[in-house]
């Protein structure tokens, strides 16, 4: 069952997606929970199986799909993308657990399973094609959950969010059509496959159009400025569960893929445009921290906040050492855990009161104590507290780009503290001083639905900020081979100083390197 | 004193005639039982076509299964060429009749149906959409050609309303000069090169290489116009949108694929050579009438109300895509062409049935025509298998992975990209998304708005049967579970393609 435990992570899901539109209206609820817990676990068995000291790809999977055109369903695991695959199946689970009264709740299920079987097939993918399937396919479901249980401008907001991506994705695909055809040039034969692809030496030339294809459909996906305008409109419109999902796992795909993708298979462009891609990161991280200062509404205050951060998680995979990507790696799990618990946390008073303005609270830390209390470690998460997960991938972040720049390094750590201001004031409006309004006075406090989803999300905050290590070691293996790689293939003297050579690491590469004598010309 | 003519009977290879033969016996078969004994139901005459073209269909495989042993065949004086291109865009135009023709079984009653002149005119346009792609002679495209369109005014107009009616007679005026344009364009090849065979105008006039390039000029410019009409090429597309809406929407279904790729492998017979003996000005007319055709049909099917002006405008939208193959002129990019046209048959054709099992004979107070967008308003609360449906076919229009037309499209842009034609490659792409966004409203209205009056979801199928249900069972399913046939259709495709020499 090990060799097929990504397929099986992938489809089952789906399987009991579909099957779930049997199951009566009132079970459906527990049905969900009971097919992503199982999905859950069997996460959690993938890492238990997992060996973190191999840098490859683990239970690799291949399939023959479009023979002729070198399609094939290829599917693959490392320290990259075990952890988001983990953290997708434990949103997917809480998320449906927590989910509090919404009308149609078999058709949300249902849908949120199909999510699933997207995000998974995301992060699991090693076919370019593949991967681009459960890309656009994610869209789907997600425009369906803010379109048919969002706000009043839901309809916008999720045909902007469809469009702006499907765009993206499709400039993409022109992308990864040509990396084929180069690499048919180079061999005679079409393939998909990524890991044929990293063996494959562009000139520089084509890497950076190529680089520049890929970014469009990445850069929407994260979103990077100037590319950010559908998300706050996507967060604002979307229902709780959906803003959950999507700063927690579908942002993620961006960043993963300019890891998976536009470094490994183009280490010259990225050096060669990775000071124009920090500033646009830092332009990103400084401005929208200084929008989400601005805003009224809570919860358009956590989804600039979390762009800001997705500015940082870009900073550090473009610091192209290890430090740097290992950072922006585990940042991208603290940030899908710090945001989609802010994102819960915004849908429990949003249950409560059917508002988001922060002029509407004040004074909730003597009513609703408990949430003032989880409320408060997420937000000092946020901030980037030493001791909570967010922490860590900051501070590797931005420890990895300081070696390749101090000022741009330094702008982005003042953009932190400006973080600080605009969380702590929120904070302040919400939760301190006298209660102002009558109809705060009686406010429930959490209860134990919310809860469970609240205090797991508190523990791994907590944990992982103290003990990192279980997660950056496997990381920092696949890292490593990711940057070993990268040096290797670089051709310009400017790229092999800018990404480190990691040769006791590299053995694995120099073998696959020996192997791609093939060049495309 | 003329010489006896010896012709062996063996030489004609009148073989070469037999798929064509089929449908038109089967016509004249289904008049006499109506000489004999008319007023009989439908149900016999839709039942007797689908036997027919099955039986075509089975003669057509086996033209295939000759075709990969022997290659290309010519037959009766030469006329007749089964090369790969015929016997695939027979394929597809047999194909796609016998999923139409069971659409005929509606639950409502419709006028043209009662009649058996609809079955046999049906079959006549079958066996002259046949003709016109099985021969590279000029004159027997024509005598296809107009066999075939004027079988099909008609049946347009036995749809017996108004709006039918304007449509044929728009659709006859417009095929009138289309025709005309065709001879004076064939008229000119012929006099340029005494011959009507297009292999041999590409013979003589690449052996006094293009000494009389004003007149190959004159006479392409005809030729273009004229194809421009058939495939609905931006700016000869005028007809299009009004020509669908007054058809019923399953023969509007079937309008945008048959008569399409009967004209595509036409085009690519005719154009193929000109664009590959290098008359650069030819490639400028015919990139800017595809990238014109892509993006003016998307922008106009934006702003569309009703969603069979919609449908009417995406499949300009995706005969222009198509048409790039023909820019293009690679093995892959003709290969393309094929398996897009296969892929988009079953959604499209899927999507116009989806219409036409929710047919109204009177339109309800608040609809402004008969398939406003406003109609579908909430669809998913009352009937949610339609509107999934429905919204699958949407989805794969729009070339969301892994529905059928996806790999078409991938396959198409990969094609530009190998061809060198990068920036049209982007241009298809951005048509895309421009595209998704008018596939995505129909979405929108179906998941995501509220029902504008109450109703019980009946009015969606309506019309519904079993085997309208069944064919778009099989659409669905087609579209579904593309991913998996992708593979023997493309190893299909291309070595028919390619053993013709496209």
């Amino acid at each position: 069952m090990l060799d097929h435990i990504l397929s099986i992570l992938i489809f089952f899901p789906a399987l009991a997606a579909v099957l779930g539109f049997v199951v009566n209206k009132n079970s459906i609820r527990s049905y969900g929970v009971a097919v992503a817990t199982i999905e859950f676990v069997l996460a959690l068995w993938l890492w238990f199986a997992f060996d973190p000291n191999a840098s490859g790809m683990q239970f690799m999977e291949h399939i023959p799909l479009v023979k002729t055109f070198g399609i094939n369903y290829i599917v693959g695991v490392d320290g990259i993308s075990l952890f988001i695959i983990i953290l997708a199946a434990f949103f997917t689970m809480i998320g449906i657990a927590s989910l509090g009264e919404t009308k149609d709740i078999k058709n949300m299920i249902v849908t949120l399973l199909f999510l699933q079987m997207t995000m998974v097939g995301v992060f699991a993918a090693l076919d370019a094609i593949v991967f681009y399937l459960f890309w656009e396919l994610s869209l789907v479901p997600m425009l369906y959950i803010i379109g048919a249980w969002g706000g009043p401008l839901r309809i916008y907001a999720s045909v902007k969010f469809f469009l702006y991506t499907f765009t993206g994705s499709l400039v993409m695909l022109v992308g990864m059509l040509f990396m084929a055809y180069f690499y048919y040039q180079a061999t005679g034969e079409w393939s998909f496959a990524i890991l044929d692809w990293y063996r494959l030496i562009l000139p520089e030339s084509f890497q950076l159009w190529l680089f520049v294809a890929f970014f469009f459909g990445f850069a929407i996906k994260v979103p990077m400025f100037p590319f950010h305008t559908w998300l706050p409109y996507a967060h604002g419109q979307a229902p709780t569960i959906g803003s959950v999902i999507l700063a927690a796992i579908l942002l993620k795909m961006g960043t993963y893929a300019f890891i998976r993708f536009s470094l490994p298979l183009f280490p010259d462009a990225s050096v060669y445009f990775m000071y124009p891609i920090a500033v646009l990161a830092i332009i990103m991280i400084i401005y929208t921290a200084m929008v989400a200062y601005a805003q009224k509404d809570i919860k358009q205050v956590v989804a600039y906040s979390s762009v800001s951060h997705m500015g940082v998680i870009i900073l550090g995979t473009f610091a192209l050492n290890v430090e740097g990507i290992t950072g922006s790696i585990f940042l991208m799990i603290a940030h899908g855990v710090v945001s989609g618990a802010l994102f819960f946390l915004v849908g429990v008073i949003y249950d409560r009161r059917h508002t988001k303005y922060m002029s509407e609270f004040g004074g909730l830390a003597s009513v609703m104590p408990r949430y003032a209390a989880i409320f408060g470690i997420m937000l000092m998460a946020s901030v980037g507290l030493p001791l909570t997960i967010n922490f860590v991938g900051e501070f590797l972040s931005l420890l990895g780009f300081y070696k390749q720049s101090h000022i741009l390094t330094l702008l982005a750590g003042t953009a932190i503290i400006v973080g600080a201001i605009y969380m702590l004031a929120a904070y302040k409006k919400m939760f301190f001083g006298v209660v102002t309004k009558d109809e705060n006075r009686n406010l429930p406090d959490v209860n134990k639905r919310e809860l469970m989803a609240l205090i797991p999300l508190t523990i791994i905050t907590i944990w992982l900020g103290v003990y990192p290590k279980v997660l950056l070691a496997p990381i920092n293996t696949s890292v490593e081979a990711v940057v070993g790689l990268m040096h290797e293939k670089s051709l310009t003297q400017e790229a092999k100083s800018r990404i480190p050579n990691l040769s006791k690491d590299t053995e694995v590469i120099t073998n696959s390197a020996e192997n791609s004598a093939e060049e495309a010309h | 004193m003329l010489s006896p003519v010896n012709v062996s009977i063996e030489s004609l290879n009148l073989m070469t005639l037999v798929p064509m033969l089929i449908p038109i016996v089967g016509a004249l078969l289904i008049i006499v039982i109506d000489l004999f004994k008319s007023e009989q139901d439908k149900s016999l005459y839709v039942m007797l076509s689908l036997l027919i073209l099955g039986v075509d269909f089975v003669s057509l495989m086996e033209s295939a299964g000759i075709f990969k042993q022997n290659g290309t065949i010519m037959g009766v004086f030469d006329v007749m060429l089964i090369d790969g291109l015929a016997i695939l865009s027979q394929f597809i135009i047999v194909g796609a009749s016998l999923l139409f023709i069971p659409l005929a079984l509606t639950h409502k009653r419709f006028h043209e149906f009662s009649y058996p002149e609809f079955f046999a005119l049906f079959l006549f346009m079958i066996a002259g959409f046949q003709f016109m792609v099985a021969t590279d002679n000029l004159i027997l495209i024509f005598v296809g050609l107009e066999t075939a369109s004027l079988a099909l005014y008609t049946l347009i107009a036995m749809h017996n309303r108004d709006k039918s009616f304007e449509a044929a007679v728009k659709y006859f005026t417009m095929g009138a000069l289309a025709a005309g344009f065709y001879s004076f364009g064939a008229m000119v090849f012929y006099a340029l090169t005494g011959s009507v065979e297009i292999n041999q105008i590409a013979e003589v006039l690449a052996a006094n290489s293009y000494a009389d390039i004003g007149f190959v000029l004159v006479g392409v410019v005809f030729l273009l116009a004229s194809f421009g009409f058939k495939l609905s090429m931006v700016p000869f597309h005028t007809w299009t949108p009004d020509v669908y809406e007054g058809s019923s929407a399953a023969l509007a279904g079937y309008m945008s694929i048959v008569p399409k790729i009967a004209g595509f492998v036409v085009a690519m017979r005719l154009f193929e050579f000109l664009i590959h003996s290098g008359v650069v000005w030819l490639e400028v007319i015919l990139y800017m009438g595809v990238v014109m055709t892509m993006t003016m049909a998307n922008v106009w099917a934006l702003v569309q109300t009703d969603v069979k002006r919609m449908l009417a405008y995406s499949s300009i939208s995706h005969a222009g895509f198509v048409m790039a193959a023909i820019l293009i002129g690679t093995t892959q990019s003709n290969s393309a062409l094929f398996l897009y046209w296969i892929l988009f048959s079953f959604t499209n054709l899927g999507s116009f049935s989806m219409l036409w099992i929710s047919r109204q004979k009177n339109l309800p107070a608040h609809q402004q025509s008969d398939h406003s967008y406003d109609k579908f308003s909430g669809m998913v609360k009352t009937s949610p298998i339609a509107a999934s449906i429905m919204g699958l076919f949407m989805l794969s229009l729009a070339g969301v992975p892994p529905f059928a037309l996806f790999w078409g499209k991938m396959y198409m842009i990969s094609s530009a990209v190998t061809g060198g034609y990068t920036v049209l490659a982007l241009i298809m792409a951005l048509n895309s998304a421009i595209a998704g966004y008018y596939y995505l409203k129909l979405i929108v209205y179906m998941f995501m708005k509220e029902p504008i009056v109450q109703n019980n979801g009946h009015v969606y199928v309506a019309n519904a049967t079993l085997p309208l249900k069944t064919i778009i069972g099989i659409a669905a399913m087609g579209t579904i579970f593309a991913f998996l046939a992708v593979n023997q259709l493309l190893e299909f495709v291309t070595a028919f393609v390619y053993s013709s020499g496209y």
